[in-house]
Formats: C-alpha cells, structure tokens, sequence
C-alpha cells in the first residue's frame, strides 16, 4: 500500500482538501487502517475502492448558529480526501469499515494465495 | 515493533508531511499561550448571542472530555489513546495524535459563565458559551 501523489494532485486541483492523518498497521494475514476525520457524519464519507485505488473521501457536516463569525479558524477546508494505492496481495473485495466518533477504521484482508507460508531454506 | 523502510513510501508525501510538521512549529508564537496551532484543531467563531467553539477532537469517549471555565478562559483537555499495534505486526504509517492534551482559548469579557452546553458528535466537540444580554447590541433612541 502506498499513497499515490500523481492522483492525489489531480484530484486538488478539481477541489481543495485535508489530508487526514492515518495509522496504518499491518499483520501476517492484512492491514489494519485508521483514519481521523473529525466532523464528517456518516452519512457524508465516502469509502471506495477505484481500480487499485483506495479513496476515503468525507465532507464536514458542522451545524453554525445563524450569523456566526468566524475569529479563529485552523480547519479551514470543509472536506478531507486521501488515496491510497493497493498492491496485489490485498482482497479489495472484502474491506471492512467501522465508523464511530470521527474515527474510520478498515480492515483489509490479504488474498488468499497471499496468506503466509513458511519457507524452508534448504542448506545447498 | 516500528517499522522503518529504507526506500521512502513517496517523495513528495513525505515532503508534504515536513511542510504540514514544520507549520506546525513554525515560527515565533504570537500568542502569550503558544502556538495557534496544537491538539486538537480549534475553530471559533461568535454571534450576538453567542461565543461557538469547535474542538476536532475524534475517537474520544465524551466522559472523558473536560471542558472548565475559569476567569474567562476556557480549558479543553483530555487524553487520546489511540489502537497500539497489535503484536506481532507492523506499522507502516503512525500520524494520529495520542496522549493526553490541553487547550485554552481567552473568551471576551461578556460571557455567562452560566450559560454553557457541550455537545459531542462525530469526533467534534461543540462548546458553546453565552454573552450577557447587555452586551448584546442595544439601540438607543434619540430623543
């Protein structure tokens, strides 16, 4: 798994967005993905897989009182986007997503011809 | 176990993660409390009525969120504990916050420290603190 930046540029220039911070963890039979995408309802992420490409892409759903001014913004942009390259050996067709407090976590697993197997390294 | 690659994943993530660290750090605080920058990302904004903070705060249990106002300061603070790596695996990419945190935001001199409410949905806390009404624009005939 790696993060396409050809893409990624592409796709800024349509619309500007954060980048979410993610921690990628990875065992012997898949990889583990959270991603923190704070404000975004679950009705407005949006989790897909394009080709090899993983896209989690999510939209603010803030509630502003009526005539609100803002005097102190750091989350400046209402949207996050990133995009991730699968490699091979990861069953895209089986990615599990949880989503709880702003928090997205996805499970996926690897393909079953890629599945560990120990190899005997034989003394020639 | 952390994992280190020899070959870096891509350039210009990476690049681009460096800029995002060093805005992070930049530059000589203008602010008596820091940076404007920390955890977690803070917006604010007011009405008439009203002083709105947004704290981007996900993957927390509300209960263990704090929320104080104090001499016209309002204090955010908590821990963040995020998912470890399980043993036997590898992490490839460590970006999420974690640990425990603090902010303080100054508040105008108007506020009803008695008027407060606290919301917590989809990892951003909403505090929202009311102004008296006397400061709430009053009009004043002309005789």
């Amino acid at each position: 798994m790696s993060e396409n930046t050809v893409k990624r540029t592409e796709s800024k220039r349509e619309e500007e967005a954060l980048l979410p911070p993610v921690n990628v963890h990875e065992d012997a039979n898949g990889i583990t993905l959270y991603a923190d995408l704070p404000g975004v309802p679950k009705e407005k992420l949006d989790v897909r897989v394009e080709g090899d490409s993983l896209i989690i892409e999510g939209e603010l759903g803030l509630a502003f009182p009526e005539g609100m001014e803002p005097s102190h913004v750091e989350v400046d942009i209402p949207r996050y986007r990133r995009v991730f390259t699968l490699s091979r050996e990861l069953d895209s067709q089986k990615v599990a997503a949880e989503y709880q407090n702003g928090v997205l976590k996805l499970r996926i697993p690897k393909a079953e011809h890629a599945q560990p197997r120990k190899i005997t390294v034989q003394v020639g | 176990m952390r994992y280190r690659s020899f070959f870096p994943r891509n350039l210009f993530a990476d690049l681009e993660r460096l800029q995002r660290e060093m805005d992070l750090n930049a530059g000589p605080a203008a602010s008596i409390r820091g940076g404007t920058r920390g955890y977690p990302a803070m917006n604010v904004g007011s009405t008439a009525q009203s002083v709105e903070i947004f704290a981007f705060a996900p993957g927390m249990d509300p209960a263990s969120l704090n929320v104080q106002i104090e001499k016209g300061l309002l204090t955010i603070s908590g821990e963040r504990k995020v998912d470890g790596v399980p043993q036997g695996a590898a992490a490839h990419i460590d970006e999420r916050f974690s640990g425990p945190f603090r902010r303080v935001v100054s508040l105008p001199d108007d506020i009803d420290a008695n008027a407060v409410s606290a919301i917590y949905r989809d990892g951003v806390l909403r505090v929202s603190v009311g102004r008296k009404a006397v400061a709430q624009a009053l009009r004043i005939d002309i005789q």
